[in-house]
């Protein structure tokens, strides 16, 4: 039985040679110790630091109002960036080495190693606005916006440099003549860069329904 | 359930086109499922997601809810999920840890592991009647066959047809495969399934898994987004990271898909053939062949690492990409409706870089924000739409008929986009659909009759 199949198997026909091209080589180093998530933030949980069943810390307005008003106005601005479909400017909300980063499950700490909805630096959200904006993208000849609701901004902690917040969002997606709702929690870690704008290092994106069956698929950011 | 018997499969199958109704009707739909899916070696887990006693996961076969659970002495038994006394499903979750016994929430009937009924409250009330503990219809029932290939579960709801190993034949290289990169010969479960429902009939995914003259079409605009990036980055850095051309290969024109050959079993089962690109000359890609080689030597390591694989597809519902340790297993909902359930796998003993890298491939490609699936998605749906139209009642399949290569049964294509792919997996349907139940028909046709098996292959179009 097996020897028909190996020997079937490598010697059947022609393969496509530009696939078995040897040419491929790995970039990155992984010897640089953290890796993933650890090294962009090493507390990047989407409770805060709450663990093993205590309530989230409160909060209130811990940074002053000023940084909590900037802060709200910041999150509203990308999520209605993302309504508008404004791709760039909303990867322009990203630091050089931000990431955007939705888990497959709540408990994921780590993108590193676990498999994710969505694990994306810049390069990879070029690739995805590069797709939906060609002309043959077919998936996205059909109508379809989005409607954002963000809230619950609170800040866990404020630097002068750095500033961790996390919030709730609702998203509702119309697509041909069908409504899907996407909901559940952001958090953010932001960075002020030299010139006093606010960026995104790390936007961990916990969709509360992510292990259930998707109606259709996410073609872009939520 | 019985369907109507009034379906004449035969005149809705032609060998070189099939009518609409076969992708719409809700009667094909039953029978499909009463004489396919609920007769035929259905994958049912891995061995991996229930390692302890009591570990349980629910799984739906055709139309039956079933549940496969781990008893104390490690056998593995797949039950209907069914409690005998009312009805109720004894198990609501999808997966857990059910201790040492299975218990109805109704009524506290409890079963031992292997579904043999284990307490009944208040026994007495049976007294006399004919439900008592020593009737077998106080059991769960347990599916008719229950059997395992190198860690993969199977059920057949059927006591009769072939074995496992019979059914699966030459597609079995899927696990073989997927198992041969470790060098312990295992795989194991990564525990996220991603589930994606399809808008579609079951059988356009099974198409469309090995009909390469899609993806230059409706995979263009990720592989060509993927391809600049790629480029620019090979351009700065020397080289770029083995995901993108993981992408980037979906550009690939139609004479490259068309150099590509696809393999096509008697059972409807089916090989296209290509990997991507999965042989690097890197540090850890050299670390990890030299782990096979210790383990498999020189001769073997070489040709479990060449196998040219890109998809293996058991008919009529998994799709395996073993080179990568990823599967998609279909589970029908209704006609124009299925769910599909995606996982991936870890070589035991390989190193962690080599899973992280098929990880990027389950990311980018197979998690519910794919960049790929996506435009397939689109399309199937449309095509679904597309069939409900009164503008003409077949589907064509004619593309390269009489032009593949047919040894032993096994339909070899001359061409990558050929659509022997179609009329194969046609030919064992009508001989699925076409074998009323009880009379379980053998899964390979006789040798040599592939005219009958409707391949089409050296003929002219009729």
């Amino acid at each position: 039985m097996s020897t028909t199949t190996e020997r079937a198997i490598p010697s059947a026909g022609p393969d496509m040679p530009h696939l078995l091209d040897q040419d491929v080589v790995i970039a990155g180093d992984d010897s640089k110790g953290a890796t993933g998530a650890q090294a962009i933030e090493p507390t990047h949980s989407p409770r805060g630091k709450a663990e093993s069943g205590t309530p989230p810390p409160a909060t209130g307005l811990v940074a002053g109002a000023d940084l909590q008003r900037e802060v709200e106005q910041f999150l509203y601005r990308q999520a209605e960036l993302l309504d508008d479909k404004h791709w760039q400017a909303w990867m322009d909300c990203f630091a050089d080495d931000g990431i955007y980063w939705m888990p497959a499950r709540p408990e994921q700490t780590d993108w590193d190693g676990t498999p994710s909805i969505f694990i994306e630096d810049k390069l990879l959200m070029e690739v995805r606005k590069g797709r939906v904006t060609h002309p043959n993208a077919w998936s996205q000849a059909p109508l379809w916006e989005t409607n954002h609701i963000v809230s619950h901004v609170a800040i866990e902690e404020a630097t002068k440099h750095h500033v961790v917040v996390r919030s709730r969002f609702h998203m509702m997606e119309l697509r041909r003549d069908s409504i899907r709702h996407f909901g559940g929690r952001y958090r953010h870690t932001l960075v002020r860069s030299h010139d006093g704008v606010l960026k995104i290092k790390l936007q961990r994106v916990d969709l509360f329904n992510a292990q259930a069956p998707f109606d259709y698929v996410i073609q872009i950011w939520v | 359930m019985t369907t109507d018997p009034a379906i004449d499969v035969a005149r809705l199958v032609e060998p070189d086109r099939v009518h609409k109704r076969v992708y719409t009707d809700q009667q094909i739909f039953d029978r499909e499922m009463e004489r396919i899916f609920e007769r035929v070696w259905v994958y049912c887990g891995h061995e991996s997601q229930i390692p302890n006693a009591g570990d349980y996961v629910a799984v739906t076969i055709g139309r039956q809810p079933m549940v496969m659970v781990r008893a104390a002495d490690r056998t593995i038994h797949v039950l209907y999920n069914r409690c005998p006394h009312r009805g109720v499903q004894v198990i609501g979750n999808l997966q857990g840890n059910t201790g040492a016994a299975l218990v109805c929430s109704y009524h506290a009937w409890s079963f031992h592991l292997d579904g043999t009924v284990r307490a009944i409250p208040l026994a007495k009330g049976y007294e006399g009647t004919r439900m008592n503990k020593s009737n077998p219809d106080c059991n769960l029932k347990p599916a008719a066959r229950v059997d395992s290939y190198r860690g993969f579960v199977f059920t057949s709801l059927s006591p009769d047809g072939p074995t496992l190993l019979e059914f699966l034949g030459e597609a079995k290289v899927a696990f073989d495969d997927m198992c041969d990169r470790s060098p312990l010969g295992e795989v194991e479960i990564v525990p996220v399934c991603h589930r994606v429902i399809q808008h579609s009939n079951w059988k356009f995914f099974m198409e469309n898994q090995l009909d390469a003259l899609h993806p230059s079409v409706t995979h263009q605009s990720t592989g060509i987004a993927a391809t600049r990036v790629e480029r620019r980055l090979k351009e700065q850095n020397g080289a770029a990271p083995l995901h993108y051309h993981m992408l980037s290969a979906f550009a690939s024109n139609f004479e490259q898909w068309d150099s590509v050959q696809t393999i096509n079993y008697p059972q409807g089962h089916g090989i296209l053939k290509a990997y991507m690109g999965l042989r690097p000359q890197d540090k850890d890609t050299l670390e990890y062949e030299a782990l096979l080689k210790k383990a498999y030597g020189e001769q073997k390591a070489e040709e479990y690492l060449s196998r040219s694989i890109h998809h293996v597809l058991v008919y009529p519902y998994l799709s395996v990409q073993s080179p990568l340790q990823q599967l998609r297993c279909l589970r029908p909902i209704s006609p124009d409706k299925t769910l599909s359930e995606i996982w991936h796998f870890r070589l035991k003993g390989a190193p962690e870089v080599i899973y992280r890298r098929s990880l990027w491939y389950y990311n980018l490609v197979n998690s519910p924000a794919t960049m790929i699936n996506a435009d397939d998605l689109e399309n199937w749906t449309k095509g679904q739409w597309g069939l409900q139209s009164d503008g003409g009642d077949w589907v064509s399949f004619h593309r390269h008929y009489g032009d593949d290569r047919v040894e032993n049964g096994v339909a070899y294509s001359n061409h990558g986009t050929s659509e022997i792919v179609m009329r194969s997996q046609f030919a064992a349907w009508s001989r699925y659909m076409q074998s009323p139940p009880g009379r379980p028909k053998a899964t390979a046709p006789p040798r040599g009759a592939d005219a009958e098996g409707g391949l089409g292959a050296n003929k002219e179009v009729a």
